[in-house]
């Protein structure tokens, strides 16, 4: 099982092979419809993002130490961004993920590509993510 | 005479730059214009040669930055038709005028009295009127509009009753490019003793504007979206309603005197102008109503009514699109939404290709809940722009169209 570096080193390496901003776009889109199947049922407003143009869900589930996420958005961009999110921080520990370094958001260059406000968007899926860890942090995980 | 496009266009220096490595096609005019080089020009000069505040000192420079702000508010007053400049109160922008008049004139009405504002109105001329309602346990009512985007006008005249105060309207919307039909508006609230508010934020750099012949009470613009300075606007109202009306903000330049035993107000409009105004931006103001008016404004709104009727054809052509306001009578916003494909995604990919527009829900919420949407991609025209810009921008939106296929 690799890490959360490993996963983000992995990605930001896929990245760089496309000179093309069409090229990257469309790499991004294809991620996202990589992502498994997010019910409707699960598109409800507790587990939407604010601070999005588009509209993102983004859930998560604790097992064994393990935190797994799950989304979806209608806007593909957006979508695929999610998913690249997802993959690289599900399976980590809630401390692994509270403490982890999004640079390599910055490695794929995709904040250069986001607008101040859409990156709100990215950051409030971050921002979100990071809250799911500690809240099962504090839940599965007695400080001692 | 009309000037040609490349004379226009050579005016504004940001046309030239390129965004994305593309040439830029700025069609978001409708959130704000690109300035002209004497707007730009003046703003400098005055912190070059003039820089000083305005309304107080005796010495040189505060004089010339008095008499140089005074004039531009004369220039405000002859370019709307104003009868007085007692009428022209400047503020920050739309914004600001319309909570002023929203806290203030709020103030002389009783608990039980109604406000009408319209379903397609800008976040800005709903949230002051929520806020001053709620403050001061008035009704907020609501005119609706047609599946095409018009004013409901018989809704209209049925929510109107003895204790509706005011009416709060725009003359065209941001979202739909609707002309609503102020006069008779004004005619219907008139012969109720009604007030109307305009929200002209989005007409002022379109349409000729006659205060005295739309005769309503209230006109609310910003410099920014007719080619001048952000941070700027003005408040017309009719003199007799400043007059009752009481101060909006306390501070300097608004009092007569000040003691702790009770403070008087300075007349208008200074009543209204608490505080060191925007001097440079308000001068240059003047300057973008002479760019304005050395055009043409008709010559503008021409030119921006072929724009739009081309864009119009091309787009309903295209196929799979959806367009939203009216077919004729309308401004030159274009809302629309390429079917299964989020705007979100649409207007990024277009800015990589350098086009500049709109998309989500336009601070207008309400309107979008109207339609059942989320937001909507939106071009908007200005003097500047040309027919082989929207050529351009077509052959994007094909490529776009394929990107998601
Ligand atoms: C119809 C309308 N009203 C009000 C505003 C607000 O203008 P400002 O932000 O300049 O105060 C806008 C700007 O988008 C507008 O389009």
């Amino acid at each position: 099982m690799t890490n959360i570096k490993e996963r983000s080193d992995e990605i930001a390496a896929n990245f760089s092979v496309f000179d093309d901003w069409l090229d990257k776009y469309n790499y991004i889109i294809e991620i996202g419809k990589s992502l498994p199947v997010f019910e409707d049922a699960k598109k409800s407003p507790s587990n939407l993002i604010s601070g999005c143009q588009s509209q993102v869900w983004i859930t998560a589930e604790y097992r064994d130490g393990q935190i797994f996420f799950a989304g979806d958005s209608d806007a593909l961009i957006t979508k695929g961004i999610a998913s690249i999110l997802i993959q690289v921080l599900s399976g980590a520990s809630p401390n692994e993920i509270i403490n982890c370094d999004m640079s390599f958001i910055d490695r794929i260059g995709l904040r250069e590509h986001l607008s101040p406000t859409r990156a709100n968007g990215l950051n409030g899926m971050i921002k979100q993510m990071k809250l799911y860890a500690i809240a099962f942090k504090s839940k599965h995980e007695t400080i001692i | 005479m009309k000037p040609e496009l490349q004379d226009i266009r050579s005016q504004f220096p940001i046309l030239n730059r390129e965004v994305n490595g593309k040439k830029l096609i700025y069609f978001d005019n409708g959130a704000t214009t690109q300035k002209p080089i004497g707007v730009i020009d003046a703003e400098s000069q005055y912190y070059k040669e003039l820089n000083s505040n305005v309304h107080r000192g005796v010495h040189f420079l505060s004089t010339q930055s008095t008499i140089a702000f005074e004039n531009a508010r004369k220039s405000v007053q002859q370019f709307i038709n104003a009868r007085s400049e007692n009428e022209i109160i400047f503020t920050k922008g739309t914004t600001e005028s319309i909570n002023l008049v929203a806290q203030s004139f709020t103030s002389l009405l009783q608990k039980g009295d109604n406000i009408i504002v319209s379903r397609m109105e800008h976040h800005s001329n709903i949230v002051p009127w929520q806020l001053a309602c709620k403050g001061r346990g008035l009704e907020l009512r609501v005119a609706e509009i047609t599946s095409d985007g018009l004013l409901d006008l018989q809704q209209l005249a049925s929510i109107i009753d003895d204790r509706t105060k005011l009416i709060g309207i725009a003359h065209i919307s941001n979202v739909l490019g609707t002309i609503n039909p102020i006069k008779e508006i004004v005619a219907m609230a008139h012969s109720n003793n009604i007030p109307v508010l305009v929200d002209g934020a989005q007409s002022v750099a379109h349409l000729k504007i006659d205060v005295e012949d739309l005769d309503c009470d209230f006109f609310a613009f910003s410099a920014h979206k007719m080619y001048g300075s952000m941070g700027v606007g003005v408040l017309y109202g009719k003199e007799k309603w400043l007059e009752k009306m009481p101060p909006y903000q306390g501070g300097g330049e608004m009092i007569k005197n000040v003691s702790f035993d009770g403070t008087t107000f300075n007349e208008l409009p200074f009543k209204f102008e608490a505080g060191t105004p925007n001097v440079a931006g308000t001068i240059a103001l003047s300057e973008a109503i002479r760019f304005m008016q050395a055009i043409g404004i008709e010559n503008i709104g021409k030119c921006e009514h072929e724009l739009t009727n081309y864009a119009l054809a091309k787009l309903t052509d295209m196929g799979n699109i959806n367009l939203f306001g009216p077919i004729q009578n309308r401004s030159s916003v274009i809302s629309f939404l390429l079917q299964n494909i989020h705007p979100y995604d649409a207007g990024t990919l277009l800015d990589k290709m350098g086009i500049a527009l709109r998309t989500g829900t336009h601070c207008a919420e309400p309107l979008m809940k109207f339609f059942g949407i989320n937001g909507t991609m939106r071009i908007s025209f200005a003097a500047y722009n040309s027919i082989e810009e929207i050529d351009y921008f077509l052959e994007s939106l094909h490529k776009v169209k394929q990107i998601f296929e």
